[in-house]
């Protein structure tokens, strides 16, 4: 396994972007990974504001919706806000079908996700 | 093109989890299924192997993974068997209910169960068969 981090993280203003650095997130290992990446910058957060842009992503596993999951619960406690962004049509019918559309807040691009923080 | 009859057994790991998903992908992407059933495969596989190895097997390298899975121009059909307790479909909670949404689980299986065309789950749960016809057929 590749030891590069699988998701390059930037700041636009106070928003935290979360970008992924594969095309597949699926491996229980990676997935991990991710979630300790994305934690490392709430968790020092109050009212971390968290874009988790899905652009470059084509395949994602159950185990990859239960991480984004977990870190919306942690983003909430925090009060903050928390929006997905860019995910590809055969990608958001997983979170359709699994009714995570209603959990979370999904914009279709990035420019309309940065836009909603301020709603 | 002539049917694919894949056989494999292999222990709780996985490694050896993703040769056996990359041979099999490679004989679906060799028969041209349409890239809706290619993605749906490649999910619902995912899923499926995950189960057995961590729900099925609980990790235990002493414990194997066996699959069986035909590939022909117009069908995918895979039998997965592993080696653990079992487990009661009724009993997995809906993830899709609103007090159930935040939960970890019956998440895999969903997915399975919405993107393929049959599913069965025999043998107490440890054996799971699905099927899926390519699109792309005339």
């Amino acid at each position: 396994m590749s030891n590069a981090s699988p998701v390059a993280i930037s700041h636009i203003e106070k928003i935290i972007l979360v970008e992924f650095t594969n095309t597949r997130i699926l491996d229980e290992a990676n997935i991990a990974q991710i979630r300790a990446a994305i934690s490392a910058q709430i968790e020092p957060a109050d009212m971390p504001q968290l874009l988790i842009d899905f652009s470059n992503v084509d395949h994602l596993s159950s185990s990859a919706l239960g991480m984004v999951i977990d870190i919306r619960k942690k983003v909430l406690d925090r009060n903050g806000k928390i929006r997905l962004c860019s995910i590809k049509p055969h990608l958001l019918e997983a979170f359709v079908i699994t009714r995570l559309d209603k959990l979370l807040k999904i914009l279709p691009d990035r420019p309309a996700a940065i836009a909603s923080f301020k709603d | 093109m002539k049917e694919a009859k894949l056989h494999f057994v292999f222990p709780s790991d996985y490694v050896r989890m993703r040769d056996v998903q990359r041979a099999i992908v490679d004989e679906v992407k060799a028969r041209h299924f349409d890239d809706e059933s290619l993605f749906a495969i490649q999910l619902a596989l995912e899923e499926g192997l995950i189960n057995a190895i961590k729900h099925g097997n609980k990790l235990d390298p002493q414990k194997n993974v066996t699959v069986d899975c035909r590939v022909s121009s117009d069908r995918f059909v895979i039998d997965i068997r592993d080696q653990g307790k079992g487990f009661d479909r009724t009993e997995v909670p809906d993830p899709t209910r609103e007090e159930n949404l935040e939960r970890p689980s019956g998440r895999g299986l969903l997915l399975i169960e919405s993107y393929m065309h049959q599913v069965r789950y025999d043998d107490h749960g440890r054996h799971l068969h699905m099927e899926r016809a390519n699109q792309n057929q005339p």
